[in-house]
């Protein structure tokens, strides 16, 4: 039966989802703000890795508790929508429980439903216990400022809130069929236990559980409007960030084919590269050497950072990071977030953070707008070591390393700004063919005297 | 015992081409190996162990030249390229098809990096080379240095490791010595770096609490444990160097030594000094 509760149903789910799509909408802009690159060779591999990364948790697994924790979130997660289906059916028609008739079927999704319900917010509470009563070291450094450590409780709470108003939403309805002598569709092995938790008086069941419900579905709207401001949006972007992640050996670093052409026109006078491409007013597009801010990453670099989850995985296994340097991956791309949202759109909940005012002191950023010196520093980037265990601790597959090398390559390549003992190796290489000033000529020294024995 | 030993005569690629010939393997020494005193001996063993077992080998020697890996690491792709562009028509020159190195940097920007500037060949670093070796059999592990019940920890290379995925060879090399292996918690695609790649061998490391040589030294020696004589293995010239520098400042060179895993096997072989 569609009455006026229905009605406003439909409009306020049209209203929320019409704003997630405005918002996903703007996060596709910022994301190709980036240079482009091409991503899709390989789809038989890209798919099995997705499944196997994102959909199977892989990476997850080298941490155990966290790892069980948050499969029980993860599958909570896509077990309940299941139901938030037939929430939105019978929101729209004013049907009760209308996959009801599906039997052994529903029952058997309702009964697992409220057990993953329970382990939600069973793991919601010890996470929310690591992050702010044991204090999980991984969980803080100078990027986890005020709105990134709100944004992790926000995250947990509201997810404990939308449990709790799905197990009041069955309570009253059990006990209302209980009352009423009715049967109803679906086993509910935990709220069968609290069935009188919500006393016997039928008006107010009533209530109850329709405050449950809408709560339930508005929370859900309302959380999915929240993702795109958050390091929540994780849910989404895991799967594409896995799929579009790299293939080849971690060791191969990216060429630059301009570059390449360059030298060989230095090389080989008759040599004819190819003429640069032209941008709408038929002017030469001048790239950069490196990336000095947002445009010059490339969309899956900026696409990283809508990913991120802020774990900490990368900085907590960082060499650099563990000595005490400043250098911490997870802050290089939290930064690329933050200003690719200054410098392109944002989201409906649009937080910056800018170092200076969160008072953190030993990030010595610039005003200067942008990515380089504006929000990461040369001193962060030259503490990188390469060794890509940042890469490898990732669970969503995010390459922390390739933004890092990108931004070294702009300060060597278009500012001559390397430490000097490296200039000094950049000359060495190209004086004497080594990094050490050894005379060319003593290359082979090694060889003399050399004996082994004879075999007679 | 002077009769009983020859002088190894390292055949160059020049000289090969001269004579109309092409070897197996060229070996590809990089610059830590032909400029390193530490690192020399590792070379030199190495070329020990191919004299050995008789592989057609031969050397750029004086031809080679830096492969460009530091420039790039410290973001200095122009250089990188150049290096790369030239390195590329002289192995190309040779029509080279096969190249070992002992060093995984060498090993990871030439199987890697050369492919997208025209340099395509089989790239092998030496340990996966030993491995081979082993298998067939054609080194013994035998009539030398016994290292039986010795306590020996590998200290993973990022270049050989997490960045190209090898982990077993150098273990399965140093296993063959039937020393007492012991690993460090942090090993694997879990190891930690010795501080020096990413261009870091050749500048002062950034302000900070300590030092990640140090940081990593202390494990192994923890790994080690104190009751006597171990030996750091490592499979890098850059490693090799951090975790060296790692045990003097511990003041424990009298205990322990590093060894990279060629001299460990040309040791145990007995092909001596």
């Amino acid at each position: 039966m569609i009455g006026i509760e229905n009605i406003v149903f439909l409009l306020v789910a049209a209203l929320g989802i019409g704003l997630f799509v405005w918002q996903i909408r703007k996060i596709r802009k910022n994301v190709l703000l980036g240079r482009d690159v091409e991503l899709a060779d390989n789809p038989s591999e890209r798919i099995n890795k997705t499944l196997l990364v994102a959909f199977g948790q892989q990476k997850m697994f080298k941490r155990m508790l966290p790892a069980v924790l948050h499969l029980f979130v993860y599958v909570g997660f896509l077990v309940i929508n299941i139901e938030v289906i037939e929430i939105l059916i019978d929101g729209i028609f004013g049907t009760h429980r209308i996959l009801g008739f599906a039997g052994i079927l529903y029952s058997g999704l309702m009964a697992v439903n409220e057990v993953l319900a329970a382990l939600v917010i069973v793991a919601c509470a010890i996470f929310l216990w690591r992050r702010n009563v044991t204090e999980l070291p991984r969980l803080k450094g100078v990027e986890m400022r005020a709105w990134p450590k709100m944004d992790a409780n926000i995250i947990l709470i509201v997810e404990i809130v939308l449990m709790v108003a799905l197990f009041v939403f069955n309570i009253s309805d059990l006990k209302l069929a209980q009352l009423r002598g009715a049967h109803i569709a679906g086993a509910y092995p935990i709220s069968s236990l609290l069935v009188d938790a919500l006393g016997s008086d039928e008006a107010s069941l009533h209530v109850i559980g329709r405050v449950g419900w809408w709560f339930h579905i508005l929370g859900i709207l309302a959380f999915m409007n929240y993702l795109p401001s958050s390091k929540h949006f994780h849910i989404i972007m895991a799967f594409p960030n896995v799929y579009y992640s790299k293939l080849v050996p971690k060791g191969k670093f990216t060429t630059n084919p301009a570059i390449t052409q360059e030298i060989k026109a230095m090389l080989d006078p008759s040599f004819q590269p190819p003429a640069p491409e032209l941008d709408a007013e038929g002017n030469p597009i001048i790239q950069r050497f490196g990336a000095k801010d947002v445009e010059d990453l490339t969309w899956k670099q900026l696409m990283d950072s809508y990913t991120c989850t802020e774990c900490g995985r990368c900085t907590s296994v960082c060499p650099a990071n563990l000595t005490g340097k400043l250098l911490s991956p997870r802050k290089i791309v939290m930064d690329t977030r933050d200003r690719m949202e200054e410098k392109g759109e944002h989201p409906a909940i649009y937080h910056p953070n800018h170092y200076k005012e969160m008072g953190v002191e030993r990030v010595d950023v610039t005003e200067e707008k942008t990515l380089l010196r504006g929000y990461i520093t040369p001193e962060e980037l030259w503490a990188c070591t390469s060794c890509n265990a940042c890469v490898e601790s990732c669970p969503v597959n995010i390459d922390q390393l390739s933004t890092i090398m990108d931004l070294r390559r702009y300060l060597v390549l278009e500012e001559s700004a390397a430490p000097a003992s490296l200039n000094a190796m950049f000359t060495n290489i190209e004086n004497n063919g080594a990094p050490w000033a050894f005379s060319p000529s003593d290359r082979f020294n090694w060889a003399d005297e050399l004996y082994v024995p004879s075999k007679n | 015992m002077e009769e009983n030993k020859r002088l190894v005569k390292v055949p160059t690629m020049a000289q090969m081409a001269a004579n109309g010939e092409e070897p197996e393997i060229l070996f590809w020494v990089g610059c830590a190996g032909a400029f390193d005193d530490r690192y020399k001996r590792v070379t030199r063993a190495f070329v020990q162990i191919l004299e050995h077992v008789g592989v057609k080998y031969a050397v750029l020697g004086t031809e080679e030249s830096c492969t460009g890996d530091p420039a790039k690491r410290a973001g200095n792709e122009f250089l990188f390229q150049m290096q790369a562009i030239t390195n590329i028509e002289v192995l190309n020159a040779y029509n080279v098809k096969k190249i070992v190195t002992a060093c995984p940097h060498c090993f990871n920007t030439l199987k890697n990096e050369y492919p997208d500037l025209g340099g395509n060949y089989e790239v092998i670093h030496h340990s996966t080379f030993l491995q081979q070796l082993i298998n067939e059999g054609k080194v013994a592990v035998a009539g030398g240095e016994a290292f039986k019940g010795k306590r020996i920890t590998f200290h993973d290379s990022c270049y050989l490791g997490r960045a190209n995925n090898i982990y077993e060879a150098p273990r399965e090399v140093l296993a063959a010595l039937d020393a007492d292996l012991v690993e460090m918690k942090r090993s694997r695609a879990n190891g930690l770096c010795c501080g020096a790649g990413g261009a870091q061998m050749f500048k002062e490391p950034e302000p900070g609490a300590k030092d990640i040589n140090i940081e990593r030294t202390e494990e192994a020696l923890a790994t080690l444990g104190t009751a006597g004589k171990g030996v750091i293995a490592t499979a890098c010239p850059f490693c090799m160097v951090m975790m060296n520098d790692g045990v003097k400042n511990k003041e424990q060179e009298e205990n322990v030594q590093v060894f990279d895993i060629a001299e460990l096997i040309a040791q145990a072989e007995g092909l001596g000094k």
